[in-house]
């Protein structure tokens, strides 16, 4: 069961070179992979959107859809044959040109990361040297995707909300890259499948999330995981109640499908990325190794949803104040006591340093950004 | 494995040809927004060829740093900056033709010394070059080069702090 995928791979590869000659092999292995994910991922965003309207429904006492098909199961495709059959409306004055690539060029970037992700044991597409580094870089030119949407809309409320994507994107980059560091200074390579392989023991359940630098590590992670992702309770980039939709304002059928599905692809590669990093990916007990990457993938993906039936929205500053202020030097400290970490060797001493040192750092900085209150309000010119 | 090859080589020309003529684009667009996407393509495949040469950990820094980063700033640039954005501005003016003539002899002179050099050749790896070994020579063998160059960007992020406050 572990390479049931594998193995379905390798009889594929056997099959085809028994018709086919000898150099296409390569060919048709790289064609399995690409396939693999161009359904994949397709596939994922379709039932997120399904997953996340039944959850979201349920936390705010109502249904969901539940009219096509069972549980309504068939209501993506529902969606999808009406994005489909929906008017394309191109603003008046708009760049044509650059607003069709805008949504094409999202959804590359979003497709390409799924290729160093480790779905399960020996279930990598490539096994690049620098597979997290791939990763960051890849989901990095979002932005000039969102850019190009928004400024080709030629609509003020597109592009508040490609400015708005712009500074977020570029300021929550820093605390996500450097939240990384202590993983890979743990593991000592940057290739995702390598980071897997050394949280491998202890049962499966070695993973980096049980280590003070690690825990705090993933939380800061993950918190940027989200905002990369423009999700409530950082998506002021298409605030529905400030800018009616942000950068894809002026987009209507399969371009808005597009940007949609990017952003729902992002969600599921940033909680597997988190689940590789921190929750030891594919290790675990019992269950075949792709089935602990589902379980912790999905699991992290609820809590995105979660957090979006629960909290509201962060203001602009408070935002930007979370991501310089508060993160940025948290992830400093955090490499540091990830330093102490390895070159400590007792257990308890590390263990009480590197707690103390975080928890200090954390009362400390919460303290530093504790907003300013007035005791009491004084009206000047009320009476 | 001649087939191969055939199409990895011709793969490789057709990533050239794209960012050639993505460069081109940046130079001859009369839109300046427009450019600036261009010239991020431009980047893109370099760093497409930096993967094809098997250089993978600078063709990432390439995405990292020029695709994702310095592009960003441009674009935003030109959005801040008024009115740049919306107008079309003239790409050549009269002395188009000589510079071309300069150009092409530059090109030229270029071309022939390129040819005439005896270029070492590193051996064929199997591997792609390994990161390890990439940091561990920057943090060993070229620590002081490397801080240096550090200091170096540091007093520049100061200096343009210093010169773009106003008070």
């Amino acid at each position: 069961m572990d390479q049931l995928f594998v193995n379905l791979k390798k009889a594929l590869l056997n099959f085809s070179s028994s018709l086919l000659p000898d150099w296409t092999v390569v060919l048709v292995s790289i064609l399995i992979s690409i396939g693999a994910i161009a359904v994949f991922g397709p596939f994922t965003m379709m039932y997120l959107t399904w997953f996340e309207r039944k959850l979201i429904g349920r936390i705010q006492n109502r249904f969901g859809p539940n009219r096509v098909g069972l549980f309504g199961l068939l209501q993506p495709i529902a969606d999808g044959i009406k994005m489909l059959t929906k008017e394309d409306i191109v603003p008046e004055g708009a760049d044509r040109v650059v607003h069709l690539l805008a949504p094409i060029a999202v959804v590359i970037p979003a497709l390409l990361v799924f290729s160093v992700l480790p779905f399960g044991r020996n279930m990598v597409a490539v096994d690049l040297n620098v597979g997290f580094l791939f990763f960051i870089a890849v989901s990095a030119t979002t932005t000039i995707a969102i850019f190009m949407g928004s400024w080709a809309s030629r609509n003020k409320f597109s592009l508040l909300g490609g400015m708005r994507t712009i500074a977020q994107l570029v300021s929550y980059e820093v605390p996500m890259v450097l939240s990384a560091v202590p993983v890979i200074l743990a593991s000592g390579s940057l290739s995702t499948v390598a980071i897997v392989e050394a949280q491998a023991g202890w049962n499966g359940f070695k993973w980096f999330a049980f280590t003070p630098w690690g825990f705090a590590a993933f939380l800061i992670f993950y918190l940027c995981g989200v905002a990369e992702c423009n999700r409530t309770p950082f998506d002021i980039p298409e605030a529905e109640s400030e800018i009616v939709a942000g950068f894809h304002t002026e987009y209507s059928g399969m371009k808005f499908a597009l940007w949609y599905m990017a952003e729902f692809m992002n969600m599921f590669t940033v909680a597997g990325l988190s689940a590789t990093l921190f929750l030891g990916g594919y290790q675990g007990p019992g269950f075949p190794s792709w089935i602990w990457f589902f379980i912790k993938t999905y699991a992290l993906v609820f809590v995105m949803m979660w957090f979006r039936g629960t909290l509201p929205r962060l203001r602009v500053d408070q935002l930007m104040g979370l991501a310089w202020k508060f993160l940025l030097p948290l992830t400093l400290v955090n490499v540091f006591v990830a330093g102490l970490w390895f070159f400590i060797p007792a257990l308890p001493l590390r263990l009480g340093i590197s707690i103390g040192l975080l928890m200090l750092s954390f009362a400390f900085l919460v303290w530093l950004n504790h907003p300013y209150v007035p005791e009491k309000r004084v009206y000047q010119f009320a009476e | 494995m001649t087939p191969l090859i055939i199409l990895a080589k011709a793969g490789v020309y057709f990533v050239m040809g794209l960012s050639l003529m993505a460069a081109v684009g940046v130079v001859t667009l009369p839109n300046i927004f427009r450019a600036a996407l261009c010239l991020a393509g431009t980047l893109l495949g370099v760093a497409v060829l930096y993967i094809a040469l098997q250089a993978e950990f600078i063709a990432v820094v390439q995405i990292l740093l020029y695709v994702g980063a310095v592009m960003t700033l441009v674009i935003f640039a030109v959005m801040l900056t008024h009115r740049i954005g919306d107008q079309t501005i003239r790409q050549k003016n009269r002395q188009s033709v000589p510079a071309f003539v300069a150009l092409l002899l530059f090109v030229g002179l270029v071309g022939s010394l390129l040819l005439k050099t005896p270029w070492s050749h590193a051996p064929l790896r199997a591997n792609p070059i390994d990161t390890l070994a990439l940091g561990r020579a920057l943090l060993g063998e070229y620590v002081f080069p490397f801080e240096v160059v550090s200091v170096v960007l540091i007093a520049a992020l100061i200096g343009s702090i210093v010169i773009a406050r106003k008070d």
